[in-house]
């Protein structure tokens, strides 16, 4: 203790009461630290790694062949989407209910301007590119304004989250409905899905590929950017945050605006992937992007997390899923299992948050 | 001890503030030297910390003024207090518990790493983090991991980590509201070790305390606040409890009231 810096040796013992105390004090209350901080996914990737292993030994040639991983990515990529964006939200303390609604309204004018720009029904499924781009970025605009209306009645009118989202979260889905008359929109351009849907780049689908650069830029922002920082900041205590002269408001309308961005993303990759709307299919996401999240180390109290739990916390649900379907299992298990460990994760986050207000 | 000498870095002259009926200040005078440790002490109400939230701009004055280094100066917001070089340690601490120590000195003046990554936002981590090993080792503030994130620190290392945020960026006065209340008798020594060195460093500490013992072991110069007044001005050497607590009561009345 003595020979750190910072120590003064005129006070040897001065430290002590402060829980300091030996060195190997210090060492094993910084491993209970590391074992207990939810923000390190160290043992949900175990888990993870465990499942593979299980089903590896169990079907080898099946599960951990080429198909079935791909399979399993391409499953994984929209939910990615949602879960990144979410992974944002819920760091700053926050909730996102209305991610998988915003997927569905971003997809159905997405689709509905492609097929209007390429020339109605009847001939937009041979349109080009013009057509395509306009549909993509509608969208996008879409999620983004959708977001970016989360944030504004979060942070300027100080409306709880959970109400915010639940509010917009039934709101996008009735306007889709009232769009489209509750009919999905099919007849996209097949250029969408030949390309996007289920196009490859090399031995990579451009699904996979999108989800891909998008988790891993918004990975590095998250944490290694200013942006980041405040992110956390923010969830970990606003009114410091606020006293350190960081714009809180304007922090949290772009995290939901940046959530709604990325669903608007989810419902175009969904849209390229089915060549249809998926309207009724959505009304779940939200529970599953938020699973994923905090089974991936996030606290729901906000001010910790990483981006790499929140992909191990995409990943286990669909490689349970895809698993139990191989070796024979009703898929259902999936459900029970995900719930349980769900709670174990939440557990934990408590666990961690006892050890430290201890001190 | 160079209190006293020339003008005060920061004065506040016959400072009003009402919140409806009720007057929080009524002409309270206040004034801090560079290089003393000055204690500000009243009984609960007095309008220390009306006093205090003027100067470090988080309430307006509805009268007099505040003058820093010999000019009037307007103090509307805490960034315009920081911007003149005067930092407030909070009560409650304003650290973002989740972050590490450096991540909180740094809260809202992160620095980035230079060229396109900085202006892409990029931290620089590594600067950051010398910065505070070197913040806290100057102020003696004893923390073995500046990587433990600020939860898991003591309440006395915590504290250690809101004074060196606050004593890295003030360039001129340093306000603490209470910076002991919450801690033990040990980790309070601390504190007052770390309020000597900043006060060594050429700063004007402001020390609000209920504690008379530790007012009369750190403090230069005692201003007492009466009923939204200055009631007196001591000098360390003349100050004993009895004394203190008789100005704080209105038992003993020094200083002229106009």
């Amino acid at each position: 203790m003595s020979s750190l810096p910072g120590a003064r040796p005129d006070r040897p013992d001065a430290s002590s009461p402060d829980g300091a105390g030996t060195g190997v004090q210090v060492g094993l209350r910084r491993l209970r630290a590391h074992v207990f901080t939810s923000t390190s996914p160290v043992w949900i990737f175990l888990a993870l790694v465990v499942i593979v292993a299980v089903f590896g030994v169990m079907r080898p040639g099946q599960f951990l062949s080429s198909f079935d991983i791909k399979t399993i990515f391409i499953n994984a990529s929209v939910a990615l989407m949602l879960s990144v964006g979410m992974t944002f939200v819920i760091i700053t303390a926050g909730i996102d209910l209305s991610v998988g609604s915003v997927l569905v309204i971003s997809g159905v004018l997405a689709a509905k301007v492609m097929i209007a720009v390429g020339g109605g029904a009847a001939h937009a499924t041979t349109a080009g590119w013009g057509p395509i781009l306009a549909g993509l970025a509608v969208g996008l605009v879409v999620g983004v304004g959708w977001g970016a209306f989360n944030g504004v009645l979060v942070a300027l009118l100080e409306i709880p989250p959970l109400i915010v989202t639940l509010g917009s979260f039934g709101m996008a889905l009735g306007l889709a409905d009232v769009i489209t008359g509750g009919v999905d929109v099919a007849g996209v351009p097949a250029k969408l899905n030949a390309t996007i849907g289920s196009g490859q780049i090399g031995p990579f689908p451009w699904l996979v590929v999108i989800a891909a650069v998008v988790t891993a830029v918004l990975g590095l922002v998250l944490h290694l950017t200013r942006f980041g920082r405040y992110t956390y900041a923010i969830g970990s205590n606003a009114e410091a945050a606020r006293r350190a002269g960081i714009n809180v408001n304007w922090h949290l309308i772009k995290v939901y605006s940046l959530a709604g961005l990325l669903s608007g993303l989810g419902g175009i990759l969904s849209l390229a992937y089915f060549t249809t709307t998926t309207i009724s299919g959505h009304v779940t996401d939200n529970l599953t992007a938020i699973s994923a999240v905090v089974i991936g180390g996030t606290s729901l109290f906000g001010g910790s997390g990483t981006m790499f739990g929140t992909v191990v916390g995409v990943f286990i649900p669909v490689v349970l899923a895809s698993g139990l379907v191989i070796v024979g299992v009703q898929s259902f298990w999936q459900q029970v299992v995900i719930g349980a460990i769900l709670i174990l994760a939440v557990y934990f986050d408590q666990l961690r948050r006892r050890t430290r207000s201890r001190r | 001890m160079v209190s006293g000498n020339g003008e005060p870095i920061l004065e506040a002259r016959e400072i009003v503030k009402t919140f409806g009926h009720v007057q929080a200040l009524r002409g309270a005078n206040f004034s801090a030297y560079t290089g003393e440790v000055v204690a500000l002490i009243g009984d609960n109400g007095a309008g220390k910390s009306t006093l205090i939230k003027a100067i470090s701009g988080v309430a307006r004055p509805d009268g007099g003024e505040i003058l820093f280094e010999g000019r009037v100066v307007d103090i509307p917001s805490p960034s315009a207090a920081q911007s003149l070089g005067i930092e407030t340690v909070y009560q409650d601490l304003s650290l973002a518990p989740d972050l590490d120590g450096a991540a909180n000195i740094y809260l809202g003046r992160e620095l980035v790493r230079p060229g396109l990554l900085g202006r892409l936002g990029v931290l620089d981590k590594h600067a950051m983090r010398e910065g505070a090993v070197k913040a806290f080792s100057e102020l003696g503030v004893a923390i073995e991991d500046p990587d433990a994130t600020v939860a898991y620190l003591s309440g006395g290392q915590r504290q250690g980590v809101a004074v060196a945020r606050s004593a890295s960026w003030a360039s001129k006065v340093i306000i603490m509201d209470e910076p002991t209340a919450a801690l033990g008798v040990v980790q309070s020594a601390r504190v007052l070790d770390v309020i000597r060195q900043v006060r060594e460093r050429g700063l004007a500490v402001v020390l609000i305390s209920h504690n008379m013992p530790e007012v009369l072991q750190v403090a230069d110069r005692i201003e007492v606040l009466r009923l939204g007044r200055r009631v007196a001005t001591i000098a360390r050497a003349d100050a004993t409890l009895e004394s203190l607590v008789g100005a704080m009561t209105g038992a003993l009345e020094l200083e002229e009231q106009p």
